[in-house]
């Protein structure tokens, strides 16, 4: 009973597939249109050639000294003609199909990666990036290989089958009686084999992305694997994912590749049947050797497709296991949508407040039980607390990478959830303890925030931030291609080249995760002017750890266990002689 | 190519012969059939014996039956081939990129790598399964039918022969055409790969920039030129099909010419000619799969290719030979008994090894078209007189169980000092010395073993907290206490396990930068190394975190030689030496105190993070 229901279900989902498949298809229905036009064409004149062959032989039949030569050539010609009509309209049709299925595979690729877009930030810390990748690459190709192979294989038969149908019965509706008995057994055995291997061809697909998620990891972890001596181990690990995805590969295949033989073996015990009983007819007189020929020929037509759909049948589970999988993306939950009233944020004067904030990542671990604090606009708000506390998470909150479960952030008076994501994150200018930045050039890099930033701008921030001498000494200056995650550039490059990058942005408020942790400290002194214009007049929220960097802010917050413990300011605080006291004595213990 | 084959695929090649064999006695059957019925209708009916007739159609189903036994069992044999076959190379491509020196994974850069890794090797394996399905069915078809055609009537199986090099010609242009375009086509897929990389770890910024619009553009750009070079390849494949259709056809109409003047003549009967038309439909059928086969293989010889070239590359870290004689060398400087570390006048630039590969690549600059070939992710470095070297004439000596500290500005040349010392690069001149001997006498498991090491910015996988710090080396559930409790992660990794399971986000997003310096700084531990090398992994720590470490390393690991860079004097303060960079040279070495006196910029770093007091 369950299993049938389950049963039920997928196969509701395999339709599902389909009609989203059907959707992008159809988007093309134009060229759609022709390309029916152009198989339907060049099946059809194909369909003639064997009448005429068979008419052609008819003429030859006479024997020794009694060819009628006129007849042969006149039925030659025209099926000459026929062919290459045929054939001309094949190869139009393929133009047409490849087409048709890259638009096809563009717009989904296009569609699941701007899905990818606007999922929320925590969707890509529990999926391995390699299986994504495999969904955009491998699985998408997988869909548009069958589309533009497949899908033309299928017409083709469809039509071939019906003309060759139509042809025989005109040649002899008696021996067409044998097909009554052939086709639905091959109908049946391929339904059969198919229901079997549509699992098999699931797992394959999920499988194969397991194992590319997991060379994905290890091949971005592998400097540390190495300096570990963990390459054995970690090819041992591969091993087994590749055995599994061998293995599944293997079943998919074995079971696919049955279809082809036995669909084979139908078509020829009709041919079989067709001999005996042609042979039958033309004893009674109804059959002449013409009709035998050509109907011999047309029924090889009749199941050389058929055949060739069964071959492909097993390209198409597996085109369609792939395109579940993009779906299955595509259905992820993105973050919500904004609500329908939210408004715009604009000339943020940068007042941030929280009142009594709760949350976790996960809702049963809460991390920030109640916090509640407001930041004046224009001051530097710095947060402390040991390592772990949940300053970063504040960021998040921030910044609404994630909503919390209790209490409520306000900018500027406006509760954040009814401001625009967009507007609020453009209200904010960051610098993240994990920089990040992509291949492209350095001015690339640095005018990220600020499109049409002119190099004038950018090399200024860029000195702001003393960066400029390292980038000039780079082969190409500023139009050197960072590649790789800036393979030979140090953390600390890197923090000095987002914070350039910020710098460019004129953001009303300014987050600071450990911007500079990884920055020595002379160089912190010689950004330090650049720094503190930066942080003019905006509201600053700045987590460090070296606390000389925090000492001139407006209000230290001192969180512990999501919870603040001390507020106030440096003086204030040194002389409370609480947390932030011990916190500061030890860095010269 | 041929390579591949050469190692991956002729090793099967006797489990193929079998297969091939099998499928060859089924594909007889096949063509067994309609030569049976060229018989029934040419003797048997003229002759009128039904029983005869029901006889010969029992043959044809038999026939039938046997053939598609065969032909299963053949493919279930092709199937295991090509899952062997790949699962092989796999694994071959795989331990060869875990074992790539630092300066190829630059050269290759690792979302190339990443593609050859997945769908290269996908390509091959889909190419490796029906090339035996149809490859060889079609074939043994084609062969087989023009082999009856000729046993049927000589001369008309030479006129539908003569098509026959035309049809060659016609393959050989095609896929010559199209092997480059294929090539070219996976390079730029490397490079979607990338981009879609690269958004997926920098989601945040994106986020909080709200690029989401300029980055969708990006992917339109890469997105587009894939899909044209998968449609520019599509359609030079496309000729294919069409052409042969039309020669082989257009022969078909030869040969019934030429049947019509044969049998007019009396040298050849109606029956032949029916049957020709028969095996001729076989033919085009064979002819029609070598076609697909041609247009799979052009790909895959392109991924091949790619494979290959990861493949076989060559082992750079070569081992020294004679390894005593620079141990005496060594001695006979006059060096101390107990010195663990020595660099002697070590000079190394990153750009020195890779001009000398990268030679002409003016075409690359820019954007970087095709940066994801090997050739390609040299591009643009031509002006290399003009690039300083990294690190310059270093020289120091840390004995066993003392501490180096090295400090400097970014890009001073600090974390290089640890790649040679670790021997990820070679220095371009000086020598390194570890434990006494010259560093490129070790052989490589040796050298790794004295070391423990936490990277700038290190790898946390999707594991456990357990998982990350064993990293899969055998150790008992007290090491890997002791171990994170020595890395002062203790605490909150006990406070986690009580709460949840303990397995890790990937890149451990669901801890925060502290924690997760400290369970790397564990995985360094457990092993108790010799040399401890710790590359600015504190920094997310609060002070008296990072204190509470190197106290607890310095008691429990007291014979460990430990380097640390840091940013914080006061992680380094107490190191027995400590390193000044400035621009790869050495503007200062000593103690804390001495340095204090001596080193202008040393106090200046100091001063500015201590205060006066700190001194």
């Amino acid at each position: 009973m369950e299993q049938t229901r389950q049963a039920g279900a997928k196969k509701r989902y395999s339709r599902r597939t389909l009609i989203r498949l059907g959707q992008y298809l159809m988007k093309e229905k134009w060229l759609l249109f022709v390309a029916i036009v152009c198989t339907f064409g060049s099946n059809l004149f194909a369909l003639v050639g064997p009448r005429l062959t068979g008419f052609a032989i008819g003429a030859i039949e006479g024997g020794i000294g009694a060819v009628i030569f006129e007849r042969v050539f006149y039925y030659a010609g025209w099926m000459a003609v026929f062919y290459v009509a045929s054939a001309l309209m094949s190869y139009g049709l393929q133009v047409l199909m490849i087409t048709i299925s890259r638009r096809v595979v563009y717009r989904m690729r296009q569609d699941l990666f701007e899905k990818l877009l606007t999922l929320p930030v925590g969707y890509f810390d529990i999926h391995q990036t390699g299986d994504i990748i495999s969904r955009i690459s491998y699985d998408i190709d997988t869909v548009n290989a069958s589309l533009s192979n497949d899908l033309v294989q299928l017409l083709t038969t469809v039509i071939t089958v019906g003309g060759a149908l139509l042809m025989m019965l005109a040649i002899s509706p008696q021996l067409v009686l044998v097909f009554a008995f052939t086709v639905p057994l091959s109908m049946f055995m391929t339904k059969y084999i198919t229901g079997k291997t549509r699992p098999l061809f699931r797992a394959r697909s999920a499988k194969l992305g397991e194992l590319n998620g997991f060379v994905e990891e290890m091949i971005t972890g592998q400097k540390t694997l190495k300096a570990y001596g963990r390459e054995d181990y970690t090819i041992g690990r591969c091993d087994e994912k590749n055995e599994v995805a061998a293995e599944a590969f293997y079943r998919a295949e074995y079971y696919g590749s049955i279809v082809g033989p036995c669909v084979n073996f139908v078509n020829n015990l009709s041919l079989s049947l067709t001999g005996v009983f042609g042979a039958l007819l033309y004893l009674a007189g109804s059959m002449t050797i013409g009709d035998i020929s050509s109907f011999v020929l047309y029924s090889r037509k009749f199941s050389g497709p058929i055949n060739e759909a069964a071959n492909i049948v097993s390209e198409l589970q597996s085109a369609l296991a792939a395109a579940e999988r993009v779906f299955s993306l595509m259905d992820e939950l993105p973050e919500r949508a904004d609500e329908p009233d939210a408004v715009s944020l604009k000339e943020v004067a940068g007042e941030v407040a929280l009142s009594h904030v709760r949350f976790g990542y996960l809702p049963e671990k809460t991390i920030i039980h109640d916090l509640s604090f407001t930041a004046q606009p224009g001051k530097l708000i710095a947060i402390v607390g040991h390592t772990g506390a949940g300053k970063t998470t504040l960021i998040n909150l921030l910044m609404r990478f994630y909503d919390p479960q209790g209490g409520e952030i306000l900018v500027d008076r406006h509760p954040i959830r009814s401001v625009t994501r967009e507007s609020l994150r453009k209200s904010y200018a960051m610098v993240l303890q994990d920089t990040w930045l992509f291949t492209g050039t350095v001015y690339e890099n640095l005018s990220y925030g600020k499109e049409g930033a002119t190099r004038g701008e950018v090399e200024k921030a860029a000195k702001a931030a003393y960066i400029h001498s390292f980038i000039m000494r780079l082969p190409n200056g500023y139009d050197t291609v960072l590649t790789d995650e800036g393979a030979n550039i140090s953390k600390g490059q890197k923090q000095l080249l987002t914070i350039a990058r910020a710098m460019l942005l004129d953001a009303p408020m300014l987050i600071l995760d450990e911007a500079t942790s990884n920055v020595d400290t002379r160089t912190e002194i010689r950004i330090q002017k650049a720094m503190r214009n930066l942080m003019q007049d905006k509201t600053c929220f700045v987590i460090a750890h070296r606390l000389s960097t925090i000492r001139n802010a407006d209000l230290i917050l001192v969180v512990n266990e999501g919870e603040v413990v001390e507020q106030g300011t440096h003086r204030a605080l040194m002389d409370k002689g609480g947390v932030y006291r011990k916190l500061y004595d030890a860095q010269f213990e | 190519m041929k390579e591949i084959v050469k190692k991956y695929i002729s090793p099967h090649f006797p489990q193929m012969g079998i297969g091939l064999f099998i499928k060859f006695v089924g594909t007889i059957m096949d063509l067994f059939i309609p030569y049976i019925l060229a018989y029934i209708i040419d003797t048997v009916i003229p002759a009128g014996q039904k029983r005869m007739i029901f006889l010969w159609g029992l043959a044809m189903i038999f026939c039938s039956f046997l053939a598609v036994s065969f032909n299963v069992i053949a493919n279930r044999k092709a199937s295991r081939v090509a899952s062997d076959v790949i699962k092989k190379l796999r694994h071959d491509l795989f331990e060869k990129i875990m074992y790539l020196s630092n300066h190829q994974m630059d050269e290759f850069t690792k979302p190339s790598l990443i593609s050859r890794m997945t769908s290269d090797t996908y390509d091959l394996q889909q190419m490796v399964a029906r090339i035996q399905r149809m490859g060889v069915r079609a074939p043994i078809l084609l062969v087989g039918g023009i082999f009856v055609t000729f046993t049927l009537d000589y001369a008309m199986a030479l006129v539908l022969l003569a098509v026959l090099p035309l049809l060659t010609f016609l393959t050989i242009v095609v896929s010559k055409k199209g092997i480059p375009i294929y090539a070219k086509q996976q390079a730029i897929a490397d490079r979607m790969v990338r981009v879609v990389r690269e958004d997926i770890a920098g989601i945040r910024v994106i986020k909080a920039l709200s690029k989401t619009e300029y980055e969708t553009e990006k992917f339109r750009e890469v997105n587009r030129s894939v899909v044209e070079q998968e449609k520019k390849a599509g359609m030079v494949m496309a000729v294919m099909n069409p052409s042969m259709t039309i020669l082989l056809n257009l022969g078909l109409v030869g040969v019934i010419l030429t049947g019509a003047y044969r049998v007019n003549a009396g040298a050849s009967e109606v029956g032949k000619i029916l049957a020709f038309t028969t095996y001729f439909t076989i033919i085009l059928n064979a002819m029609l799969s070598i076609t697909r086969i041609f247009s799979m293989v052009s790909k895959s010889i392109a991924s091949g290719n790619r494979v290959w070239e990861v493949l076989r590359a060559k082992e750079e870290m070569e081992v020294l030979e004679g390894a005593e004689d620079v141990l005496g060398a060594g001695k006979q400087k006059g060096e101390e008994e107990d010195a663990e570390i020595v660099f002697s006048h070590v000079t190394f630039s990153y750009y020195k090894g890779r001009a000398t590969k990268g030679g002409a690549s003016d075409a690359q600059e820019g954007k970087g078209t095709d940066c994801a070939l090997p050739e390609a992710a040299s591009g643009g470095q031509e002006d290399r007189e003009e690039i300083p070297e990294t690190l310059s004439d270093i020289s120091f000596v840390v004995k066993k169980g003392e501490t180096l500290g090295i400090i400097g500005e970014i890009g001073s040349g600090k974390s290089t000092i640890l790649n040679l010392m670790m021997r990820l690069y070679d220095a371009d001149s000086g020598m390194i010395r570890i434990a006494g001997r010259d560093i490129r006498s070790y052989e490589p498991e040796e050298l790794k073993h004295k070391f423990g090491v936490v990277f700038q910015n290190d790898m946390i996988f999707e594991d456990t907290i357990a998982g990350n710090v064993s990293l899969g080396r055998s150790a008992t559930k007290e090491a890997l206490s002791e171990a994170l409790l020595y890395a002062q992660a203790s605490e909150f990794v006990e406070g986690r396990q009580e709460q949840e399971a303990d397995a890790l986000n990937i890149r451990g997003a669901n801890l925060s930068g502290g924690q997760k310096q400290r369970v790397l700084i564990a995985r360094a531990l457990l092993a108790k190394p010799e040399i401890l090398i710790l590359d600015d992994s504190s920094s997310a720590l609060d002070y008296r975190t990072d204190a509470r470490l190197r106290q607890g390393i310095r008691e429990h690991f007291a014979d460990t030689t430990l380097v640390i860079v840091a940013q914080r004097v006061s992680s380094i303060r107490h190191a027995d030496h400590i390193l000044v960079l400035e621009n790869g040279h050495c503007i200062g070495y000593g103690a804390h105190e001495e340095l204090m006196e001596r080193c202008s910029v040393y106090q200046e770093i100091s001063h500015s993070q201590m205060g006066e007091g700190g001194v």
